[in-house]
């Protein structure tokens, strides 16, 4: 065993992993952090996608010993008690999220995107959000969401 | 004024799901939950010889397995014709044999490895038209073929469909092939079970269907003593699907789904998880891969629909005749049912007054095809809107006018005789027309469904 030392939402934390544990079981099966989901396992989905020093990374593919000394945001990391995100306003308010599994990842992926490019075209997106599968909504509103995130964040 | 009639209404669960609060199965964390895999089959078909667990159930950090002959009631499903683990005749590829409870993956996977399986392997029958010919390899005892009153297909008959194609000017026919499709929701099937204090269980289900599934596992666990037993159950009603007893034994937790679209309309690890759970007397829980719920899990089923319909020079169809034969895979799940909304809905939103739709629900070994969005209608449809447009080009008719001119109109019937007194079928297709930029004739403007048939 290996300890692994990295800031979750802003808090130090240090735990104990193995060789081939990943980010994600550090996640969820360490820190009952439970936001970032097993949806595929393989890197495809998008389901566990966090922001590791802000970039937007497949948690379920990146090797826990890799993060060592980083820092990683989750969706609980960007909700403030009492005061939520414009994103997650905005896919509360336009029906970004159906069934909820695949929301934490399209947040962050969103999230992303936001930070680095605050007024996206629709195709600018769906670009970003190309690696985040959904099967409810089929992203219109998704995409609309996300529009409108960064509409209320300019004003 | 109201507050919800005519407003924009958010999601009730919507600002658990932004912030992430939303527990769907796998994020209920329970301590000591033990890692559950199956020893699933290699083989399509085959007898197993000898099913050896006893090196398994040694190794270090195995808390239990389960084979066939721990499952109280080994029957289940709409017939119920499936058992929860093989005992003996392998009906399918990745059919579950034995499950393994262990405290974590590593070591529940190195057991599955250890169990000893010496299977013969017999010729297996993967097409369903192979299979519904005499002499085919015989997928299940019951028969390749679902039987209905003594008929091995379920029927439709209305009004007389041989007159009718006398009568015909034209006479359409065409063939479909609708592929089976994986509904992949984003969740996969999971099922954590935490055992109490005496014979109470808590099952945290992914479950669409939670009253029929807490039936059913309270058939194949047997829980309650002196309860009806599930098979005098079966013998008595011929269906295992509402065993009314043991309810207060399991306390069956669902609702929040990941994603279903009919997928999540069977049981498929409630039952292993729960097993394994009074076995072990710890908390069990069975997460499967994405590979195994794209393999294994319910599907819809594929199609081979023939649809032959006598035509009236002015577009009219006066009569149908329709085969559709269904690939159920190995068990029934809820094919015999799918397989019959297909039958009765067969016409679409037409007004057909003679029909004959024959159904086939063929077994074949492969995973259990089930249902989804829209049960066995949407092949139907796709098959019939097809067929329309065949038509529309044979007597040289615009599209639009051969589908509004045999348009359900109010008072009209289905061909099960259900009469149809709310329609508007007609001004679907106007509005349809309107919003692809589609100019119709001003006859076809003026149809209502409203307006008697001419």
């Amino acid at each position: 065993m290996h300890t692994l030392e990295l800031t979750v939402n802003g808090q130090t934390c240090r735990v104990e992993v193995g060789l081939k544990t990943t980010l994600l079981e550090v996640l969820r099966d360490k820190l009952y952090i439970t936001s970032p989901k097993v949806g595929c396992n393989t890197g495809d989905c998008g389901t566990c996608s966090v922001l590791l020093d802000g970039v937007l990374v497949r948690s379920c593919i990146t090797n826990a010993l890799s993060v060592q000394g980083k820092s990683v945001t989750t969706l609980e990391g960007i909700t403030e008690p009492g005061d939520i995100h414009p994103l997650q306003k905005a896919f509360h308010e336009h029906y970004g999220s159906q069934c909820g599994f695949c929301t934490p990842g399209m947040i962050l992926a969103s999230k992303a995107l936001l930070d680095v490019n605050p007024s996206p075209t629709r195709d600018e997106v769906k670009q970003a959000l190309s690696g985040n599968l959904c099967r409810c909504t089929g992203y219109v509103k998704i995409i609309d969401s996300v529009l409108a995130a960064a509409d209320e964040m300019k004003s | 004024m109201s507050k919800v009639i005519g407003q924009r209404v958010t999601r009730y669960d919507g600002m658990s799901h932004v912030t992430g609060e939303t527990k769907f199965v796998d994020d209920q964390v329970v301590p000591g939950t033990l890692t559950v895999k199956a020893l699933r089959s290699p083989v399509s078909k085959g007898k197993i010889k000898n099913l050896d667990i006893s090196a398994a159930a040694k190794m270090p950090g195995v808390a239990g397995i389960i084979t066939a002959a721990d499952v109280p009631c080994n029957a289940f499903g709409l017939v119920p014709d499936q058992p929860v683990l093989v005992s003996e005749d392998i009906r399918y590829r990745g059919e579950a044999i034995a499950a393994v409870a262990a405290v974590d993956e590593d070591a529940a996977m190195e057991a599955l490895e250890k169990i000893g399986l010496d299977i013969q392997e017999q010729q297996a029958v993967l097409d369903p038209l192979e299979s519904m010919k005499e002499g085919a390899p015989q997928v299940r005892p019951e028969g390749n073929l679902q039987m209905w009153d003594g008929h091995d297909y379920r029927q439709v008959n209305l009004g007389d469909v041989d007159q009718a194609f006398e009568q015909a000017d034209e006479i359409v026919e065409s063939t479909h092939l609708h592929p089976s499709v994986e509904h992949a929701p984003m969740e996969p099937i999971c099922s954590l079970a935490v055992p109490h204090a005496g014979p109470k269980l808590t099952v945290y289900t992914v479950s669409q269907a939670l009253y029929f599934h807490l039936g059913m596992l309270c058939g194949i666990l047997q829980m309650e003593p002196g309860s009806v037993q599930c098979k005098q159950w079966k013998a008595k009603t011929g269906s295992a699907w509402r065993h009314n007893t043991g309810y207060a034994d399991v306390n069956y937790i669902g609702g929040t789904v990941g994603g279903g679209f009919g997928g999540k309309n069977d049981i498929m690890a409630d039952h292993v998880a729960a097993l394994l759970a009074l076995k072990t007397g710890r908390p069990c829980k069975w997460r499967w891969t994405r590979a195994e719920d794209l393999l294994y899990s319910t599907f819809r089923g594929a199609w081979h629909i023939t649809i032959k319909d006598a035509v009236t020079k002015q577009g009219r169809i006066i009569g149908r005749q329709m085969t559709s034969i269904r690939d159920a895979g190995a068990y029934a799940s809820l094919n015999p049912y799918v397989v019959e909304k297909h039958c009765y809905l067969g016409a679409g939103p037409y007004f057909i007054p003679n029909v004959r739709v024959r159904g086939y629900c063929v077994y074949t070994n492969k995973p259990p095809a089930s249902s989804m969005r829209g049960f066995g209608i949407t092949p139907a449809a796709f098959a019939t809107e097809v067929q329309l447009d065949k038509i529309a080009d044979r007597l040289g008719m615009d599209p639009w006018e051969v589908r509004l001119t045999n348009a359900f109109r109010k008072g009209e019937y289905t061909p099960t005789k259900r009469v149809l007194n709310s329609v508007a079928m007609i001004e679907v297709l106007q509005n349809l027309a309107a919003k692809a930029g589609v100019e119709l004739p001003g006859h076809l403007k003026a149809m209502a469904s409203t307006q008697e048939r001419g």
